[in-house]
């Protein structure tokens, strides 16, 4: 198939285009201009609907009005942007309207900077919004996941009625690869008997969130925990790489996934067998594995751009089986191979003095 | 023999209100739905309510509806209307919605020319939440979070919507109307069904401020609140046409 070469953003845009996505509302900010921009000229040519909104806020809101209709909807933006679309997630997650939100993570917090990030982990994965809900959300690591998640994330999001994110950052959402664009002509879009369309023949749909009877809004709370059990238990995605046999576990996502691939032949060299877990859904998060390895590895080493976010998750899963170690940077500090590498290096000083020091299998 | 000449609204529910006695909203909601009936347009139509005292209006109307979040109505609207251009899309929004933390949502809906029809409930305060001031509250008035009467050194002055949106090309209908008395209900049903048309024959956008007693919060009895609108609401804001561009005109291309 033919190769383009593409930077992240403008992959994505064409892969939510291809995945059916006919409408995009958004609002400018840095690192993810390229999406709006490449969506104004593609949306036209395809007969969809591309407007830069007022807001934030409207634009999201935007999104609940035409997914409310049924169609596939996005919007997308960094971080200052996404702190302002929370209250839309919250009422989309509460009214059940699938849609697709990206955030290209710059530096936080208040302005920060436009520099790479991942410091919006909690926001992404903890609810971010108000109420007991989740995103679905997606981590992709390079510029082929960003062209393909669209279709993954609005597949889900139809599946399940729920809001997913793509979390990318700004490196993926800049940086230029080869990719191949897959035809996916024949989307699986699904009936959506619920949408607002007009009563045609069928009893008054309604889209809300509020349950103000006693004990309605207990229940409709129970309906989505319900929904978001199925999807922990059906939607866990992640890549394992690395040594069959490892003593020492990676974990670590997007871009910074890519820093530990770069260096895990050069620990192979050293004597030190590594493998990686790339967690693809950030949430549901892949605690299983990851406690499974933990039982076999001396340790296990988070590398995050951030003071340590995805690493709370990983402690959970490893339950104490094993020490975990942490390298991040923030503020748009790019940890370098170079430094991961010393980093672990130091840590195995530090293991190989514990006394007892024996792979526990 | 005997003849029908007044029945519930087909498009209309068959339910008791949660609406205060005196209320404007169900004379307000029995007017649209007379008007969806009219216009045949029931099984076209999706009906926006953000929130305030309506933000329950699907369960008094019967066709798609959709509950949004404080202020964001004419965004959503925008959504559903580009997104389904074929459909008859309206919101119905009160004061504090639409004039305070929806502001910036209305004046960039009509300065885009969104073809869509809003029904906007101004009663000059904050019911569903217990009486606080709103954007529109008279200056004197007093509420839960102005005792002693609204200061416009304090508060500033009471924002009249149509006047603000009339600078903007792209509103094309903005009258006000009230509720006070079936002449003026009259004029109300009169108003808003032009807006619905100026979204259907012209597909531009329309405005309809309907001023509407608030009995609970204003403290009075449904009676008084009435005479309250006629002596200091109405005088105020001034009823009538603000812009008409017209529906006669031919569709543009």
């Amino acid at each position: 198939m033919k190769k383009l070469l593409l930077s992240g953003n403008e992959a994505l845009a064409e892969g939510a285009v291809r995945a059916g996505c006919r409408c995009y509302f958004g609002y400018p900010i840095t690192p993810q201009s390229e999406i709006p921009a490449y969506m104004a000229k593609r949306l036209r040519q395809v007969g969809g609907v591309f407007l830069q909104a007022e807001s934030e806020i409207a634009a999201i809101n935007m999104v609940y009005g035409a997914a409310a209709t049924g169609m596939r909807a996005m919007t997308s933006s960094s971080g200052p942007g996404i702190s302002l679309k929370q209250e839309g997630l919250s009422y989309l997650a509460g009214a059940q309207l699938p849609a697709l939100v990206v955030n290209v993570m710059r530096g936080g917090p208040g302005l920060g900077n436009i520099a790479p990030s991942q410091s919006d982990y909690f926001q992404a994965t903890k609810g971010g919004g108000h109420g007991d809900y989740h995103l679905i959300v997606l981590a992709p690591f390079s510029v082929q996941e960003m062209a393909d998640f669209p279709h993954l994330a609005f597949d889900l999001a139809d599946k399940y009625r729920n809001p997913v994110m793509i979390l990318a950052d700004a490196i993926l959402g800049q940086m230029m690869e080869a990719v191949e664009l897959k035809n996916n002509e024949k989307n699986r879009l699904i009936e959506k008997p619920w949408a607002v369309t007009g009563a045609r023949g069928r009893p008054q749909n309604i889209i809300r969130s509020l349950f103000l009877k006693e004990g309605e809004l207990e229940a409709h709370n129970k309906l989505l925990q319900k929904k978001y059990r199925i999807m922990k238990k059906n939607e866990v995605r992640y890549q394992l790489t690395g040594d069959p046999d490892p003593e020492v576990l990676l974990v670590a996502y997007g871009s910074m996934a890519r820093v530990c691939m770069y260096i895990m032949p050069r620990l192979k060299k050293i004597g030190v067998r590594t493998s990686l877990i790339r967690p693809i859904t950030l949430w549901p998060f892949p605690y299983d594995i990851i406690e499974d390895i933990s039982k076999k590895v001396k340790f296990i080493f988070v590398l995050e751009m951030s003071e340590g976010q995805m690493l709370e998750d990983v402690k959970l899963a490893s339950r104490e089986k094993c020490p975990v170690y942490f390298y991040g940077r923030m503020g748009g500090g790019v940890p370098e191979p170079e430094e991961v590498l010393t980093k672990i290096e130091e840590v195995l000083k530090v293991e190989s003095k514990r006394k007892n020091y024996k792979i526990r299998r | 023999m005997m003849r029908i000449v007044y029945t519930k609204p087909k498009s209309m529910k068959d339910v008791p209100t949660h609406y205060c006695p005196g209320c404007g909203h169900g004379i307000i909601h029995r007017l649209i739905c007379e008007i969806v009936d009219e216009l045949g347009i029931r099984e076209d139509l999706i009906g926006i309510c953000p929130v305030g005292c309506s933000v329950v209006a699907y369960n008094y109307f019967d066709f798609d509806m959709i509950e949004v979040a404080h202020g964001r109505a004419p965004a959503v609207a925008t959504g559903v209307k580009r997104s389904r251009p074929d459909k008859v899309v309206f919101t119905y929004q009160g004061d504090g919605d639409l004039a305070s933390i929806g502001m910036a949502e209305i004046i960039h809906a009509a300065a885009r020319g969104e073809a869509f029809t809003v029904v906007f409930v101004n009663n000059a305060i904050y019911g569903m939440t217990g009486g606080q001031m709103a954007p529109t509250t008279l200056l004197g008035q007093k509420t839960t979070t102005t005792p002693f009467g609204r200061d416009h050194k304090m508060e500033g002055y009471p924002i009249k919507i149509p006047e603000l949106l009339s600078s903007l090309p792209g509103a094309w209908y903005l009258e006000r109307v009230a509720v006070n008395s079936p002449g003026n209900i009259r004029k109300t049903k009169k108003a808003i069904k032009k807006a619905f048309l100026t979204q259907i024959e012209k597909n531009k956008f329309s405005l309809v401020e309907v001023l509407s007693p608030c009995p609970t919060s204003w403290r009075l009895s449904p009676v008084d609140a009435i005479k309250w609108m006629e002596e200091q609401m109405i005088p105020y804001y001034g009823l009538g046409t603000i812009k008409d561009e017209g529906i006669q005109v031919v569709r543009e291309k």
